[in-house]
């Protein structure tokens, strides 16, 4: 590197001389899950106790153009081996100008507007370990570009190292019957884990329609699920890692009380045929409800994969209803109930997720999950035994 | 929470201060109805052309018992030109929801488009503003109390002058002309001087008094507009208040269009 380019990145990096100054945030939270019932598989644990802990350092100069950002993440688990994990849930640089935005590093990105499932949402992987609702992310390495120009944002990636979905272990709860080995991880990829994807996605607003267009090439967040028998003779299943093509569409229409939602994938490259999925529906809010400052919002969605019975999903035909209350008050309390039902076999997933701030610094959450009416063959069987009630106490820094 | 607090008057359409212009103010012919429209319009003139803005924020909010919550925020406005304006607001503290960001674009008089940014999931959602009688982050202001004031988005009567603490004011009458509004008037003391509010009373849905809001300790700055350093705002109905402390307004900040998009509330901080 000659000196005048080591002089223009020194430049670039660190421009004038400023005062940097970073800042600690996050959490430190206990958790308490309640299984009313004797497990499935009597080497699954019974009621559970877990820590986790998610610091956040930031740091900023360049008047707030430059930025580097580390969230490491770890949870100790009482019951579960692989719920004891780590993670590096983001660790990069955020360079942005005027017209785009470079970020390098591991980042976390979410795509999509559904509230019952994300479909669309690709990039990371999820950390399954954490939560059955996928909302949980492993960080991932990335290089993204970002060029944000009249006709929207378009976003270009590139993303080296792939992360296996995290499963609970052979003493995890809630889990699949027969559990799955990620000891017997296969790829379709020879790169396996070193297969770099791409990614690109446009997206903006007109009016009151926000839409997102992506296309993902790679290694498959979702595997496909091969039952096998490992050394010890156990049936187990064996998560398949494919390398597939990704089109998806995401929407909202934004109309006065009413949300309408889409999301949409086409997918090919994972089992023999190419495939179509979409979750869709609406939330309606009723502002203000018996004359308070109480909100309701009502849910429904329709959860729809093309391939129906043979899917590796819990969702191949399924309809969501649900209800948010919003208190509006100075505690930020809340409350979503959901109710999701296989539209040909019946079966049904209950959940509540509710939340609370106790002073300034504390958050206390519930939640509960019920899995009713499973017939055999479906995914949810394996989960017949593991309702659970969950009590979260959080201390935020 | 949209907004810097300018709780007065603002912005109006070129074709409606043209046509305004032409009317004296002093006109005898003109109703109570002309005269009000006109002081918002002037109140509305003098806090126009200060371009973009940042302040701190911090809320107290006191329930009926005398238990306090605070919550910081810093805000982001830009003026925009023949229609609302555009904000972001940072929330700093309570912790759980630190990182927490909100984009609005205001509109005279069609619904204000509003996106959150929810830093745990990394998520940016369009959200409704038909909640505009909603309680903002729980305190004892509504949105529709603290985003951008629009000349068009009331309809005015002048009332009578009155001095307020030994300050003359104009009282004026406000009525919603936007929907979704939990009031059916508020009654403002402007200050003569400063054409910024002192007082203004709420009257909810019932025409029942609901919220006295207090706007004090007035600074210039630009040498021409005035900013509030705190504003208190009490519900007679529930008893709850909250007070608002305005710090480090700075004017003229470099801001653009390109800090108030999508892209800017992702990384917000």
């Amino acid at each position: 590197m000659n000196r005048l380019t080591t002089l223009g990145l020194t430049a670039l990096l660190w421009p004038g001389t400023v005062t940097l100054a970073g800042e600690w945030s996050g959490y430190l939270s206990g958790e308490l899950r309640a299984f009313p019932a004797e497990p499935n598989d009597p080497r699954q644990h019974g009621n559970n106790l877990s820590f986790s802990a998610q610091p956040e350092y930031y740091i900023e100069w360049d008047d707030g153009r430059q930025s580097i950002t580390v969230v490491p993440f770890a949870r100790w688990d009482q019951g579960d081996s692989e719920r004891t994990h780590a993670d590096i849930r983001e660790l990069n640089w955020l360079k942005a100008s005027d017209n785009w935005e470079l970020r390098i590093g591991i980042g976390k990105v979410y795509w999509g507007v559904t509230e019952s499932q994300h479909l669309v949402d690709i990039i990371n992987q999820t950390d399954f370990v954490e939560n059955l609702d996928g909302e949980d992310k492993l960080g991932q390495p990335m290089l993204q570009l970002a060029l944000i120009r009249d006709w929207g944002t378009l976003d270009l990636f590139v993303l080296p190292g792939f992360r296996e979905r995290t499963f609970p272990g052979i003493d995890g709860r809630p889990r699949f019957q027969p559990r799955i080995d990620t000891g017997l991880t296969q790829y379709e990829s020879s790169r396996e884990q070193r297969n770099i994807d791409y990614a690109a996605r446009w997206s903006h607003y007109i009016g009151d329609w926000d839409f997102g267009l992506s296309y993902f090439h790679g290694t498959s967040r979702d595997p496909t699920f091969l039952p096998t028998l490992n050394a010890d003779g156990e049936i187990v299943i064996a998560p398949l890692y494919e390398i597939i093509n990704q089109f998806s569409l995401d929407l909202q229409a934004t109309l006065g009380d009413w949300l309408w939602k889409l999301e949409a994938i086409h997918r090919s490259g994972q089992g023999a045929s190419n495939y179509a999925a979409a979750t869709g529906g609406f939330e309606y809010t009723f502002v203000g409800i018996f004359d308070s400052s109480y909100d309701l919002g009502l849910i429904g969605e329709i959860l729809w994969d093309e391939r129906g019975r043979d899917a590796p999903t819990l969702f191949d035909n399924d309809t969501m209803i649900g209800a948010r209350f919003t208190l509006n008050d100075a505690d930020s309390s809340e409350l979503l109930l959901g109710f999701i039902i296989d539209n040909d076999d019946q079966s049904q997933l209950l959940y509540i997720e509710g939340s609370r701030r106790i002073g300034q610094r504390w958050k206390l959450s519930i939640e509960a999950r019920a899995f009713a009416n499973t017939p055999q063959d479906s995914l949810l069987y394996g989960m017949r035994d593991d309702d659970y009630l969950q009590l979260e106490i959080a201390r935020y820094f | 929470m949209q907004k810097s607090p300018r709780p007065a008057f603002k912005k109006i359409l070129p074709i409606t201060l043209f046509g305004l212009s032409l009317l004296p103010l002093t006109a005898n012919a003109e109703t109570a109805e002309e005269k009000g429209l006109a002081i918002a319009i002037k109140a509305d003139q003098l806090d126009s052309g200060w371009g973009n803005q940042t302040a701190d924020l911090k809320m107290v909010l006191r329930n009926r018992h005398g238990q306090e919550s605070t919550r910081e925020i810093r805000s982001r406005t830009l003026e925009v030109e023949g229609d609302g304006d555009k904000s972001l607001s940072i929330f700093d503290n309570p912790r759980d929801v630190k990182g927490t960001a909100f984009l609005s674009f205001t509109h005279a008089t069609k619904p204000d488009d509003q996106w959150l940014y929810l830093p745990a999931l990394k998520r940016v959602k369009r959200i409704s503003s038909n909640n505009k009688s909603g309680p903002f982050m729980g305190s004892e202001f509504a949105y529709e109390d603290i985003t951008s004031q629009e000349v068009e988005k009331y309809t005015y009567k002048y009332l009578r002058d009155e001095d307020l603490d030994g300050r003359p004011t104009f009282v004026i009458e406000r009525y919603p002309a936007y929907k979704h509004s939990g009031y059916t008037r508020l009654v403002t003391w402007l200050d003569k001087e400063m054409y910024q509010p002192l007082k203004v009373e709420f009257y909810d849905r019932k025409k029942s008094l609901l919220k006295t809001l207090t706007a004090s300790d007035y600074k210039q700055y630009q040498g021409k507009f005035w900013r509030p350093s705190k504003m208190s705002m009490i519900n007679h109905q529930t008893k709850k208040s909250t007070d608002l402390f305005w710090t480090n307004y700075s004017f003229n900040t470099g801001l653009t269009d390109r800090d108030f998009d999508r892209n800017s509330l992702k990384r917000a901080r």
